[in-house]
Parts: C-alpha cells; structure tokens; sequence
C-alpha cells in the first residue's frame, strides 16, 4: 500500500501544537451567558422545594430554573446507535432536572446569569428543602432487602439487569468439578475461589466537557459540544426536549480527549434548554474538574466472585463466575458494559468442561459509570488474570505456559457469531515473554529475601471490534472533488486525539490515487451536513467507518475515471488514478491462462470449495501462507479483466471457510500519464460540453467483526517497607491486523499502558458512606504523571485480518487492558502476595505484607 | 473569573500590613498556589486579596554577616533550589522545596507562602523545622521574630496575625554548619503531590570520632503541625554513625512522639509505618553525605560581607 502503513505525520499536528486549533470554548461569542447546576447535597432522597428568591436577587443572575420546572420527558444517554426495537433501546431513566435524587451532586436546578461569578454566587444562595432516605453507594447495600428502589418505574428491585453465559447449555462448575475428581482423583486438583475487586475511575480526559448552545434564526437549537458522538447528542437532545430531530443541530469542534466519558451524553440537553428558557441567547455550560470527574460518568467497579479449577499438570478444567457492577444512580450505558465484561471473562480461556459467567449491573446512589476505555474489558481481564496466576501460584505452574495451553484458540467463534480471523494471541505472549526475557527472570527472582523484590507479570485479552452484531453498524461518508483536483473528505466519524482524522486521510489517499496533501479531511462534525455515522467509540472508527471511507474513495475513483474515459475517448479499465494524475494502466501479473503454482489439492475441503467459488478456477499466483497467519492464505485470479486478490479463512473445526475481496488490484503497474486531475477537474467543474460536479456520497453498513488481541509483560521491583511499585520494564504487544498508521499505533500503545498503570497503582474515585465524592479533583485523584512511568516498549505483530478494509482491527482501547493484571501478577511474582484488588496502593499493600509477615 | 471583590497591590511591606489592617475581609496573597484554589473551591469567595507579589524586597536569599541565612518569603520555589547560597549551605531544604507539585507551581509559589498556610504538609515545613528557622513579621504593633517551632498553632493555623506580613525566614549558622540533612517526601505519585509524610533528618558528626554531636528530626503530616523528635534526637546524641542500632533506635523513638491522624487519603498505622522507615532512610543518606565531606563549615573570609543575590 503507499499511503496506508505510513507513519505520516498527523494532519492536525500543526494546530494542535501551535494552539491554534480552535475547541469548543475557544469558540464562545463574547456575549455569551453562563450556567452553573445546582446539584443535591444528599445522595438519596426527593427534592419537596426550592427557594430561589435570594438566588435572584444577585446581580447579573438571567434565569434559574428547577427539577420542577422542566419538561415531563425521561430519556437515555448512552452513546448507543439507537434500536427500531423497543426491546432493545436504551432506558430513559433521567430528566432534564430531576427531583428524584439518585446520586450526591445530582443535578436539580440551574443558574443562568451574564457571568460565572454571578452564576455561582447565585448558585450557592439556591436553598433546597429535601425528604431523605438513606445512602445505597456499594452494590452491598443496595441489593439489601431494605434498600430504597431507585428506578421503581423501571425495575421492581436496584438490579438493573442480570445475564448469563455459559459455554454450553448444560454446563454446571460442580458437576464439572465431580468429573473431574473422579477423572483426575481429588488430590490432583487445583482450586481456586476467590473475590476479586476493580475501582471505579474517571477518564481524567485533558479538556473538561463544556458546551454552548443557542437558538439559531431558523427556530433550530445548536449545541457546540465536545462529545465523541455528535448525531446521537442530536437524537438524545431530541428526546429530551421533545422537539423534532431536524430541529437540532450538534457540532463538534476538536476535542480535548474523551475516553468514553463524552461516549454518553452528559449536560448538552440542558444546556439547549437553558438556551431555550433564556429566549435563544447563547448559554454556555462548562463543567468544572471536580464535576467531571464525579458527576458525569465512570468507569465501573466490579466485584467478581470466582472459581477455577486446573488438573495438577496444568490444563485448566473449569471456571465460573458471578460479576456484579456499580452503575450508580442511573443506567448511562445500561448493562452493555457489564455484559462485555462478562463474555470476555468467559471466552479469553479455553477450558475441558467449560466456564459459566453471570453479570449484574446494580442501580446504587453513586456516581454514575458508563463508557470508558475498553468498555468492561479491564475488569473481565483483571478478573480471569487474577483467577489465571492464583491457579498458577497455587500448583506451580508457570504463568505463560499455562496460557500458551489454555487461552483462547485460534479460529475462536463466540457466541454471537464473531469468528477471531487473524489470530496471533500466542504470538503475542511469545513476542513479549522474549523481550522480557521471561524464563531467565522467573528463575532469577525465585527465592528472593530482603525488602526489596522483584518480580515479572503477565497480562492478556481478547477484544471485539465494534459493536456488531450486538448493535447496528452503520457510518456514511462523503468526497468531493475540487477543482484543483484535491478533495474534501467529510465524516461523522471523530477526531478526539487518537488520530482518526489522519488515518481516514490516508485511507482516502490510498484508494483515489490522490496523495495526502491534497487531501482535506473536515474535522468539525456539523449535523446539519455532515453525514451520518455514530461517533467514537468502541475502537470501531477505522474498521467500520474506514469501511465507508474505502466504498466511498472507490466510488469517487469510478467518477473520476467515467470522466477520465470521456475526456480521453478511451474505455475506463485502461486507466487508473496514480499520485494524482490518469495514467494507463499496465498489467504485469500473470496471464490469463495461469495455472496455479499451488497444489489444487492443499487445505480442508472447504477451502478447496471456496478457492474455487471464489477463484472460477483460473488461478495465477498465490502468496504463501507465512506461517503466523494461521488459518489464512490469499490468492488471486484474473477475474473481470483484473487481477483481484482473495482472502480465504479456513476454520480449525473444518466447517467453513470465509472469502473476501481484499479491493486490491494486483499486478497494476501506472504507464504513460494522460491527464492531471487538475486538468480533470477543471473541465469536470466548467465543461460547456459536460458539466460534472465529481462527488460521492456513500452509507455502509457494517456486517463483519473480528477479534484483537495483546498481552502485557512487566518487570518491577517492590519496595516493600514504603509500599512502593517501580517498574523496570513493560511491554504491550498488540495483534491489531494491519497498521494504518505506525507511529500513531505506538503512541496509543503508550497512553493506554500509563492508563493501565494508573488504573493498577493509584487511581480510584472514593465515595464515603453518605455517597458523597472524596476525591473528585486531580490532586486526589492520582493519575500517573510523566515521572510515574517507564519508558514504554511497543510491539506490533502485523498479521492482516481478512474483515478490516486495509487488514486494520481495533487499536484504540485495548492498550490500557492488560497492565493492570501483569503489574498484579508480578507482585505476586515478587512477594508471594496474591491481590486480591486494585489500585494496589501503598496502603494496601503494606499492610498486605505485614499480614504476610513481609515487613 | 474568579470572584474576588478588590485586589490591591501593595509596594512596601507597610502599605500591605496598612492595606490588611483596613480591609478585614481581605487575605494576603504572594503567588497564589493556595489562595487561589481555595477561592475556587468557594472559599473566601467575594473577598478581597492584598498582594505582596510585586514587593522586590521579599524576594531573593543573602547571608549576613554573622552568617544568618536570611531568605525572602516571597522567593519561589525554583529559585531557592538554584540558589548558590542554599546548594552550599542549606541543600537539602532546596531539595526539599524541589518536591512541591510541578514545575510551573514551583516557577510561582513561595516559600512564605508555603510557611504561612499553616500546612503540615508543607513540604519545607519539616527541613525548616530542624533548622530552627525563625520567621520574621510586621505588622502595625512593630517587627516581632517567631522560631518556625513555635509558629503552629494547629492544622492551617498560625501565630501570625490578620495585619501581619513574613518579611523574612532566617536561619542562624549554629544550625546549618556542620549539618548535612534529607529530606524524604513521600507520596502516592512522584510528582504533582501533596506529602503523605515528609521527613528530614540532619547530623552534625564529629570527623573525627565518628559520633553523632547532634541530630535533628523534623516531621511533616506525622502531626496535625509540622513536630520535631526532641526525644529521639537526644537519644542518638554521642552514638557513633556506624553502629547500626542508631536505625533502630531512630525508627522506634520517633512513634512515641509524633500524632498523625488517620484520614481517607492514609491511615494512621500506615503513617505510622512510614514516619519509621523514612526516618531510618534519611538518617541514613545524611550520615553518606556527611560521610562523604558535604556538610559545610565556616565560611572563608572574601565570602564574607553578605552575598546577596537574586
């Protein structure tokens, strides 16, 4: 490929650096109004009065409205794509203001005043006249008999929703462990049962969530917001207010990070209702750190009660287990999280009898968790890693050994259909155990005495891409052609600091043949025009919208070339788009009556089936399976005056083989240049005889998914009288099909382990028994900083997956998941001490090793 | 914005202690690291501030002299630690002030500043302590010079009054000549923290003998003010450097005299845990130091004269 795979600097670089890429409030007109929410001093309890008539008398105060006064209208607001199926759409839980409290700091009035002194000023003089019941912050207390049920329109109990899974209908851990005592005796048996706790955390994302919003000429409220999701904020604002959806319009500048937090939409609905209240004037509502960090959405801590079960020479005979989540006072993202959580706990190992998972996601009176990097995902892995390495610790197993043997295989075919094409799990863990040097350092540090100890550790997972077929997969994409020959290339997909806008860019480059610098991507997503996609999330930008992009530059490409083949009187297959301009096309692959240079007889039948289905039987080369593939192999064939290219998967059982176009043309080679695309284009615009405006407009929805994967391996030193973690050394390794982008992959890569670090170490956001936030600031809250860390290595093993558009699969969350469970179990590995929950804070794990008899 | 009602800049320290005694409302303000969060966090919200940042006189270190080291509050933090004066005679409290948050808190806040909240935590506070720093104020009555010892009245409380402004942090030469120090933070991070505990320990050897003359222990957060270990300290008065029970002996003495509390960001046996083992690490790397010739002596006489500068 020539632009794909290239570390092409990043086409937001330049204002990035400078400063001069403009946020959302860097945009606010001067005139602009501030707002600031009243929010509740209880955590549980109903709103009987509001007294504002102090509050009105600060100067400069425009507007207070209360829980009372807004519209009769609950909505939900996960960033979810939105379901035609009643079953299947998000609970509306909230309104704009709510006199139900169900959270410390819910929200149940507004200030609307000339500035933020006033605003504030006003907001402390709102008096609040409340009925209270007591605070149910911890899963514990609220599936207590006598707790107080939240949601009693919704739900009869503070279960919000409850599913299971297992491997096989039948599947029971007791009777699997009754098998196996009397296959394997009782004495060769390894158990563990244990319960294993994770943090609820904040995304800590550099720019706070802000908004403005005014009422347009046109009667439209428009919201500039920094959200990853800008057409489902539309929607929601919709169902918020009970306006149509054309009467909104969302916008979204750059923004400055979100890590799932702006996955949901948090206060853009009331800040058009504000703006709406105040006669249309422009409102801006700027949460504050604290409030971020608190009062918008976290990730959710999780209990996991587990088992596992092992035979004595390590192979891993049965797990279970049940996973309950705190979503706090409302459903955001519903049981979507919990439900990942709970999949992938089950299907990253493969055991003999089988694995049973349940999950629960319960309604308490705390602050609410929805999306945040990798969607459930930490937790499952730090819950099966932790189960893995006890298991380990327990019969002596080494840690990699026994799960080269007992993860996931390859061709793994989930439940829902999901198939993990390009497998390359194992390969990982091999990479990163070499650059560790794992087996030299497990001896080394066996045995060790002394306060200071060091230790390696080990991290997996298993990641989907996207949300199908759970949910709908949908994104469109447009191009348009200038008359300079350059395009513009318009999405709903968002930039929000990962880099989206310059991968889409190279993709564009890559499938019109016009190279990257004239190639406009327009950053800012407007409702109004943009095309339709969801948003950011799920890492699913550049497999299901690159997938959109690809359709709609080939599209595009068609058009050119239609044209190309008017202007130049020659049939349009003799002619191919090459660094801007029409050239012929010369062909230098293989002739049509090739034979194969493969043995006809190679593979299952299947894909001897499928070679021939795809193929027609006219073969002219294959590319040899290089080893690490595993179960895929490409050929091409001369198909259609081309030479197109195939994937072939064939699947371990032997059932099915898959196929593709890969859109690659193969031995094409550009000859003699016929025309610029200036010259192209010019004439396209202003031709007497054929006026053409070249544009393409695509919607491609997604049907195809596939798996990621990595590991993590760190090698740390504990400090065991301070309590203190410092890592030596770490690697990710990450199965991420194809890289679009290597330096941006790495610098990814780099941002998810610091996440990870935080996530294992320090970072966790305390609520007190009365539900009210400790720590909702970022000197509390103790993200890493840049000292914090160690120098981060990054490998990537580029095995291409059949069902990405450039052999690309999801990068974007699954960094920060495997670090929290390596750093865990190289502590283990050091001391001996089996955590059983992170942060691992230097408090927590002195006082582990005093109980240890460590220290 | 933030919502103060007046702002005054004052160009002398008695226009400030002028401006403090008219305006009862109004707090003093020098960097603002501190001030200005509480005022965010609504704290003192639609007050007035008084500010001594534009004072040229406060900022800045010179020695007298007699050897007094005489240190402007209105100095910065980076300042300080790149002070000739302080990296010869005092390095560890410039270490110690290299610990406060980040860079650009340390490009603005002050060690006046850092005195004056009345934090325990302060992380110049347990160096300042076993210096015997003294702290210089003025205000209407006159100039009166408080020993840093004495200056805690309890958690962000001090002696100093509403109309009074810190015009210096002296430190007499009996109690840096000879001395080495460490200073240990220690937090959850390594930078950007507030001290969970911080520990300095400072010896006087004779080079001779070997033995400790003198040791000096000062806490942070060990108690609701910034303590010394009179008790400990005397106890290791005499004992030679090497003889390893000194560790012991500093590690168990300490608890019978500090008081920290517990609270959701540590429990009191983990400070408790910490006020020992750092105590043992920084008598440690003060004796290295002392060991390897870095605590000063008295001064040449072309230094002599008072070198001023900053």
């Amino acid at each position: 490929m020539e632009t794909v795979g290239k570390s092409i600097t990043r086409v937001d670089a330049r204002g990035k650096v400078t400063g001069e890429a403009k946020y959302t409030n860097d945009l606010v007109p001067k005139d602009c109004l501030q707002a600031k929410i009243v929010r509740s001093t209880i955590a549980n309890g109903v709103v009987k009065s509001i007294d504002i008539s102090e509050a009105l008398k600060v100067p400069g105060v425009v507007k207070i409205v209360t829980c009372f006064d807004v519209p009769d209208l609950q909505f939900p607001t996960a960033g979810h794509p939105w379901s035609v199926e009643a079953a299947h759409q998000d609970v509306p839980d909230r309104k704009l203001l709510n006199t139900r409290v169900r959270q410390w700091g819910d929200e149940i009035a507004a200030v609307v005043a000339e500035d933020n002194v006033a605003a504030e000023r006003a907001a402390r003089l709102v008096r609040v006249e409340y009925e209270e019941y007591p605070p149910i912050p911890t899963i514990e207390e609220a599936l207590a008999p006598e707790a107080t049920v939240l949601h009693p329109d919704l739900r009869k109990d503070n279960i919000f929703a409850h599913t299971s899974f297992k491997t096989s209908p039948d599947y029971d851990y007791e009777e699997a462990k009754k098998k196996a005592i009397e296959e394997y005796g009782e004495e060769n048996l390894i158990e563990v049962a244990d319960t294993y706790r994770t943090p609820r955390i904040a995304h800590c994302h550099i720019e706070v969530c802000t908004s403005w919003a005014y009422v347009d000429t046109n009667g439209k409220v428009t919201v500039i917001t920094s959200t990853q999701i800008p057409h489902i904020v539309r929607r929601v604002i919709s169902q918020a207010l009970g306006w149509p959806v054309g009467r909104i319009r969302v916008i979204k500048p750059y923004i400055g990070g979100g890590f799932g937090n702006k996955q949901d939409v948090l206060d853009e609905p009331l800040n058009a209702y504000l703006s709406i209240v105040c006669g249309g004037r422009c409102v801006c509502l700027e949460l504050s750190r604290e409030e971020c960090v608190s009062q918008t959405r976290t990730r959710h801590a999780c209990k996991g009660v587990l088992r596992g079960l092992a035979s004595r020479n390590g192979e891993l005979l049965a797990r279970e287990g049940d996973i309950y989540t705190n979503k706090g006072g409302y459903a955001s993202h519903g049981h979507a999280v919990t439900g990942g959580m709970t999949t992938v706990f089950k299907d990253i190992m493969h055991e003999k009898y089988g694995c049973r998972s349940d999950g629960y996601s319960v309604y308490t009176t705390s602050a609410v968790s929805g999306a945040m990097r990798a969607y459930g995902v930490p937790q499952a892995m730090f819950l099966a890693d932790c189960l893995t390495d006890d298991l380990c610790y327990k019969g002596g197993f080494d840690p990699l050994k026994f799960r080269m043997e007992n993860c996931v295989r390859p061709g793994f075919v989930a439940a829902n259909g999901i198939t993990y094409y390009s497998y390359s799990l194992k390969e990982c863990m091999k990479r990163g155990a070499e650059y560790i040097h794992w087996e030299e350092k497990r001896r080394e540090y066996a045995n060790q005495t002394g306060p200071v100890r060091r230790g390696v550790g080990m991290g997996i997972f298993l990641y989907k891409v996207g949300v199908y077929p759970i949910s709908l997969e949908t994104s469109s994409a447009r191009m348009i052609l200038n008359q300079d020959g350059s395009i513009q290339v318009e999405l709903s997909a968002t930039e929000i600091g990962q880099g989206a806008d310059t991968v889409f860019s190279q993709m564009a480059s890559e499938t019109t043949g016009i190279t990257m610098d004239r190639v406009y991507i327009i950053s800012t997503q407007d409702t109004d025009v943009a095309p339709f996609d969801t948003g950011a999330y799920a890492s699913r930008q550049s497999f299901v919208t690159g997938k959109a992009v690809k359709k709609c530059a080939l599209e595009l490409r068609a058009r050119i070339l239609d044209y190309a083949s008017w202007m130049l009187n020659r049939p349009s297959d003799e002619l191919m788009i090459w660094q801007n301009n029409i050239c012929e096309k010369i062909r230098t692959g293989g002739r049509k009556d090739s034979r194969p240079v493969f043995d006809e007889n190679d593979g299952t039948q299947a894909v001897k089936d499928a070679r021939k289905l795809a193929l027609g039987g006219t073969y002219i080369d294959n590319r040899e399976n290089d080893g690490s593939v595993g179960e895929s192999a490409r050929y091409s064939a001369w198909l259609d005056g081309n030479i197109k290219e195939y994937d072939i998967h064939d699947l371990p059982n032997g059932e099915a083989a898959i196929l593709r176009d890969t859109g690659v043309e193969k031995g094409i080679v550009p000859g003699e240049v016929l025309l610029s695309m200036k010259e192209l284009a010019e004439n396209a615009f202003y031709s007497l005889d054929r006026s053409e405006h070249i544009t393409a407009e695509v919607t491609n929805q997604c049907r195809e998914n596939t798996f990621a994967s990595g590991c993590c391996f760190v090698d740390l030193e504990v400090d065991m009288p301070l309590g203190k973690v410092k890592i030596n050394n770490m690697i990710n390794v990450h199965d991420s099909g194809t890289l679009l982008n290597p330096k941006l992959a790495e610098a990814q890569v780099h941002g998810g382990m610091a996440m990870g670090i935080g996530y294992a170490l320090t970072e966790e956001l305390l609520i007190d028994k009365n539900g009210r936030p400790l720590n909702p600031n970022l000197l509390d809250f103790k993200i890493p900083t840049a000292m914090d860390v160690p120098d981060f290595h990054v490998e990537f093993l580029e095995m291409e997956d059949p069902m990405g558009p450039y052999g690309n699969k999801a990068l974007g969350e699954p960094p920060a998941i495997p670090v929290a469970p390596a750093i865990r179990n190289a502590i283990l590995h050091a001391t001996g001490v089996s955590m059983k929950e992170i942060p691992m804070t230097q408090q927590k794990l002195v006082a582990a090793f005093k109980e240890a008899g460590l220290i | 914005m933030f919502d103060i009602e007046q702002y005054y800049e004052a160009g002398s320290v008695e226009e400030a202690v002028r401006l403090l005694s008219e305006h009862e409302d109004a707090e003093l303000i020098c960097g603002g690291t501190d001030v200005l969060v509480k005022l965010r966090d609504g704290k003192g919200a639609g007050g007035s501030l008084v500010s001594i940042h534009e004072i040229s006189s406060l900022r800045g270190v010179k020695r007298l002299e007699d050897g007094t080291l005489v240190i402007g509050p209105a100095t910065c933090f980076t300042d300080i630690t790149n002070h000739p004066l302080i990296q010869k005679y005092v390095p560890y409290l410039g270490e110690a002030v290299d610990t406060v948050g980040g860079p650009q808190v340390r490009n603005q806040g002050t060690i006046g500043g850092n005195v004056c909240n009345g934090a325990t935590s302060a992380d110049s506070a347990a160096t300042l302590q076993t210096l015997n720093a003294v702290v210089v104020l003025q205000g209407t009555d006159g100039v009166r010079k408080v020993p840093v010892t004495r200056f805690y009245t309890g958690p962000g409380r001090t002696v100093r009054r509403h109309d009074e402004v810190c015009r210096a942090i002296e430190i007499r030469p009996e109690d840096y000549l000879g001395f080495t120090g460490c200073y240990l933070k220690y937090g959850k991070r390594s930078a950007m923290e507030i001290a969970t505990l911080g520990c300095c320990v400072r010896v006087n050897l004779d080079p001779e003998s070997g033995r400790i003359r003198e040791a000096r222990i000062g806490y942070g957060v060990a108690a609701p003010t910034p303590i010394r270990c009179p008790e400990t300290e005397a106890s290791l008065a005499g004992m030679n450097a090497e003889d390893g029970r000194i560790y012991e002996k500093i590690g168990n003495g300490v608890l019978n005299e500090v008081n920290p509390r517990s609270s959701w960001r540590a429990s009191k046996e983990f400070r408790l845990q910490l006020i020992s083992e750092l105590a043992r690490r920084a008598l440690r790397e003060a004796i290295r130091r002392s060991l390897n010739h870095e605590a000063p002596f008295e001064t040449l006489p072309e230094e002599k004269g008072g070198d001023q500068s900053c």
